[in-house]
């Protein structure tokens, strides 16, 4: 089955990043963007099954660094 | 002094610190490789600067599963003093050694140049408060973060190291090369015998590369062994 994991900033971490993300879209005219955020996407094969337990421990143990970032997960 | 200082794939001040250490300052310096499993005969170790793994998901934060990572854990937690620079300090935060952890710098730059930190706890591996150093940087993801209340514990409990600052030793903005929170460029442990910091001493400790100032803080490791062992024997 897989998993698709969402690693993302936590809110009060700032994210220069997303930032310039902002402002460019601002330069090619998209003045509607209030805020960028830029994060990532793991997608992760694993038997069928698999409690969710083991990949939310995957995600603390290695997939995220919990002082800076949150994270979150879907099984399919 | 027996040093040790850890090899990863992707570490390349390794060579910086072996050389100070065992060329400049005379002391029994030698590498460890990551896969080995054991610190025993090391007074002190090295986590050097580089791209451990090539920063692959947040940088330092593969290097937990290399086979040496359980013995540094123990030898840290045992009071051995540990001196993360730069790579190795993003190490030491993802182990969770250090608390806080190193982003993204706030203008995305990567910073290589000389910067002036000023020593705020004299300890292990710093010399008295108060003293300014001139040291390099080299680093894109040195902006140290933590959240308010993580720093005023580490303010409480003495735990910053080092803080950019000009030429005098004034803390402000402007002199803050990365974003760092309260311009911090180096914390310790709890227990001070562990320090991270973004700047490269090792970089910086011989007339050759015209620049000594970083040798004060292998002296001050020198001192503290030697008061150590004094006690000790």
């Amino acid at each position: 089955m897989k998993v698709e994991v969402y690693v993302t900033l936590k809110r009060e971490v700032l994210d220069p990043q997303g930032d310039a993300v902002k402002r460019s879209l601002h330069e090619l005219g998209h003045k509607g963007v209030t805020s960028a955020r830029v994060g990532k996407y793991i997608e992760l094969e694993v038997a069928d099954g698999t409690d969710p337990a083991a990949i939310r421990a995957m995600c603390e143990q290695l997939l995220a660094n919990g002082v800076i970032e949150d994270f979150r997960f879907e099984l399919s | 002094m027996r040093v040790g200082v850890i090899q990863y794939p992707g570490s390349n001040a390794d060579y910086d610190a072996l050389h100070v250490l065992r060329d400049v300052l005379r002391w029994d310096a030698r590498y460890v490789f990551h896969k080995e499993q054991s610190l025993a005969g090391c007074d002190a170790v090295v986590v050097p600067g580089g791209f451990s793994y090539g920063d692959y998901l947040r940088p330092g934060a593969i290097a937990r599963v290399s086979p040496i990572t359980a013995a540094l854990i123990e030898f840290a937690q045992s009071g051995g003093p540990v001196l993360g620079i730069c790579n190795g300090f993003q190490i030491l935060t993802e182990l969770g050694l250090l608390p806080g952890a190193l982003t993204r710098n706030r203008h995305l730059r990567f910073e290589c140049r000389d910067v002036f930190v000023r020593c705020e706890q004299a300890g292990v591996f710093t010399p008295s408060a108060g003293t300014v150093l001139r040291l390099p940087i080299a680093h894109a993801d040195g902006r140290f973060v933590v959240d308010e209340r993580g720093l005023s514990e580490l303010e409480d409990r003495g735990q910053i190291a080092l803080r950019y600052c000009d030429a005098q030793g004034g803390v402000r903005d402007v002199d803050n090369p990365n974003g760092s929170v309260s311009n911090i460029a180096g914390i310790y442990n709890e227990a001070k015998n562990v320090l991270g910091l973004m700047p490269h001493p090792e970089r910086a400790s011989e007339a050759l590369v015209g620049n000594e100032d970083g040798r004060v803080m292998f002296a001050a490791l020198a001192a503290a062994w030697s008061a150590s062992s004094e006690g000790a024997s």
